[in-house]
């Protein structure tokens, strides 16, 4: 291991990308909080005329987590974690070195020109996928850029063998290549017939198939951006973290290819009852059963990686904060094969069940490896020990009540109004209208969003404690082997 | 056994790919004809309806809207006909929505009104006590962009031949024949809506935003 600290690893990159997963997560994070309190007190709709409404801000809460905080710290933990495994370092290549910055740059821009055009209500409606196609072909360029970038590293790596983080970043880029490029086919309106507005484009599959296409895209955009990325972050973060190795290398091979065979066949789960053929829609419950094998398999294996040592979760908040991440990922992966199952589905579908369970799976899972994988970094990068232990243990409770409020009171909301929307009275005529199903769920609405807000809270402490520590902490002398020094 | 493999990251890679690309292939390409034929009946939007479309995606209605009708009696009873993949042949994109914070829209134009949408989309609370929606009022002021709705059409027509102009089908034809086509089904909206600056703006010409969002719903069946 002499070689590790032999080498200078380059962190410009790493660096600007970590500043950019927390700047969108304050903003993404921060307009899921204002639109959930919007399903509780709609007057908070008006607070910007046509551009503050819920309709028009909920896709910017989607893509600005997604695509601005959790690609921005898949970017930064790339581009530390790649040097790290492949036993080089970027800055042996001028080349790497260029299109790393030019890749932070244009993904910059990319992003703005993105936030303003989904305010101003220009999208497809896909969900995930609403940019227009100027702005598809530029994440396109974006993410080729990154591709570059993971096999040039590979190419002048001194490390010979994969390490199983690689696996998992060299299938995020290959998986969300394939998803983003079928799902975003459409055709620019003013091209074929020269009217309208030049960024108009109309999609190339209708009705069913685009739903199927959707999807396909949809389900595995959580696949390859929710799940695949954090799993290469906690095999990296967790074992250096604790210094332990990683309990069972068959396990990892097990689940790596697991995952990739079998999440693809679960989009079918989000089109139950509807009109898509109805073996694809079996399909996708059965796989939706199978996908806890892999998935469960990853998180035990990192659970186990922690045999013997669980003190740690007392001394070190960063593995708490992994071993939770570990944990919710059990939950959400068992909780999404149950919904996944026809008969639950009937009574979930279109219920509050379903944004429930995405964020036990984001704020707890995502949320939560993102920033103890970029906490870790911080000490390496700035070469300053972690500003506050004291100030990240109460983010860390404060963040999981948080999720408990927001998971909770979301499955009693989902529950309450999928019997309610099909209960009936004594002589078989439905028991309540529509709005009856909605203003009870107000008070949960309220709950979830307070749920939410403690989240955000949490958020800016961990904003405070990177800033601390990058600006104002005790410098250290050598790099830190294992568990990341921090004052208390 | 395939230690090889992960030493040698273009092989990996390979790998990865075809594992992944599988279920797609499989899953989605041998209905893909046969989900793509329309139903008996189902027409193409015309292009006032396109243009009411596009604001419907403009301003995400299908975040809380969903337009498909599942198989239940609870449904049924509550919205009507269940939903037929046919029904959706010139839905482009589909917009069936993945929650319920409103009711399903597939068959709102069987119950509703011009002018109930109209109270509606200026002030939800007073035709629905309690709701939750936001008013969209920007779409008493906004015009709609009908050149962009025509583009729509005249792809579509173009590249995936569907049926305008045909017997029995909405008619498409130049764009100054459809822009008079516009107009006479814009009129017929306007002349059922209360608002006066609604209708002093259609005699000046303009179409706002909410006379082709209601033309949409109305055509929602």
């Amino acid at each position: 291991m002499q070689a590790n600290n032999a080498l200078n690893y380059d962190y410009s990159v790493a660096k600007c990308f970590t500043y950019a997963t927390i700047l969108f997560g304050i903003i993404g994070m921060l307009i899921g909080v204002v639109i959930a309190y919007q399903l509780a007190f709609p007057e908070l709709n008006y607070l910007a005329g046509e551009y503050g409404t819920y309709s028009r801000l909920r896709p910017l809460h989607t893509s600005g987590v997604i695509f601005g905080f959790l690609l921005s710290g898949i970017f930064a933990t790339w581009y530390y974690v790649g040097q790290r495994v492949l036993k080089v370092s970027m800055a042996e290549s001028p080349f790497l070195m260029i299109l790393g910055r030019v890749h932070f740059w244009l993904y910059m821009i990319l992003m703005i020109i993105a936030v303003v055009t989904l305010f101003l209500g220009i999208g497809t409606s896909k969900e995930y996928a609403e940019l227009e196609w100027p702005l598809d072909i530029a994440v396109v360029v974006v993410w080729v850029i990154w591709g570059l970038s993971i096999f040039g590293l590979i190419g002048i790596r001194r490390e010979k063998t994969l390490y199983i983080s690689m696996w998992y970043y060299i299938a995020t880029f290959l998986g969300v290549a394939m998803l983003y490029l079928f799902n975003n086919m459409e055709v620019p309106t003013y091209f074929v017939s020269g009217y309208g507005k030049w960024y108009h484009s109309v999609s190339m599959y209708a009705g069913t198939n685009d739903a199927m296409v959707q999807w396909w895209y949809g389900h595995n955009a959580v696949a390859f951006v929710f799940t695949v990325p954090i799993i290469a972050m906690i095999y990296y973060f967790l074992p250096k973290e604790s210094g332990q190795p990683v309990f069972s290398y068959k396990l990892s091979l097990l689940s790596f290819w697991g995952l990739m065979f079998v999440y693809l066949w679960a989009g079918g789960h989000h089109l139950l009852y509807s009109t898509v053929p109805d073996w694809v829609q079996t399909m996708g419950s059965i796989f939706s059963i199978i996908l806890i094998l892999p998935s469960w398999g990853s998180a035990i294996n990192m659970l186990l990686t922690m045999k013997g040592q669980w003190g740690q979760l007392k001394s070190n908040p960063l593995v708490k904060f992994m071993v939770l991440a570990s944990t919710f990922y059990m939950l959400s992966t068992l909780e999404g094969p149950i919904q996944a199952i026809k008969s639950v589905n009937a009574l979930a579908h279109f219920t509050d069940w379903i944004p429930g369970h995405v964020h036990d799976g984001t704020l707890g899972w995502v949320g939560f490896m993102t920033m103890a994988a970029l906490f870790h970094m911080a000490p390496r990068m700035y070469k300053r020990e972690l500003y506050s232990k004291k100030l990240m243990e109460s983010q860390f409770w404060i963040q999981t009540t948080g999720i408990v409020m927001y998971f909770s009171s979301m499955w009693i909301a989902g529950i309450t109004q999928g019997m309610m929307w099909r209960a009936t009275d004594q002589y078989g005529n439905l028991a309540y209208s529509f709005i009856d199903t909605v203003t009870v769920l107000i008070p949960y609405y309220a709950l979830r969003a307070t749920g939410g807000l403690l989240y955000l809270i949490g958020f800016f402490m961990f904003t405070y404690n990177m800033y601390k520590t990058m600006t104002a902490s005790k410098a250290i002398a050598s790099e830190p082997q294992n568990a990341s020094p921090m004052a208390a | 056994m395939f230690h090889w493999l992960e030493r040698n990251p273009f092989f990996f890679a390979v790998g990865v790919f075809l594992v992944v690309a599988y279920a797609g292939v499989v899953t989605i390409l041998p209905d893909f004809m046969e989900s793509a034929r329309p139903v008996t009946g189902t027409k193409p939007y015309t292009v006032l309806e396109l243009a009411g479309r596009q604001i419907y995606i403009k301003d995400s209605c299908n975040a809380c809207h969903s337009q498909l009708v599942r198989p239940f009696k609870s449904e049924t009873d509550r919205y009507g006909k269940y939903s037929l993949s046919g029904e959706y042949a010139y839905d482009r994109p589909f917009l069936w929505g993945s929650r319920r914070a409103g009711p399903d829209l597939m068959r709102v134009g069987n119950y509703r009104t011009t002018d109930w949408h109209e109270y509606h989309m200026l002030d939800p609370k007073s035709v629905v006590p309690g709701s939750i929606m936001p008013a969209y009022k920007h779409m008493f002021q906004n015009v709609a962009d009908i050149d962009t709705a025509y583009a729509e059409a005249y792809t579509v027509k173009t590249v995936f031949s569907v049926p305008y102009d045909q017997p029995d089908m909405p008619t498409l034809g130049t764009y100054d024949e459809a822009k008079k086509q516009v107009m006479a089904e814009a009129s017929a909206i306007v002349a059922d809506m209360k608002s006066p600056e609604i209708k002093e703006a259609f005699q000046r010409g303009e179409i706002k935003e909410i006379v082709a969002l209601i033309a949409y719903l109305n055509r929602l069946k």
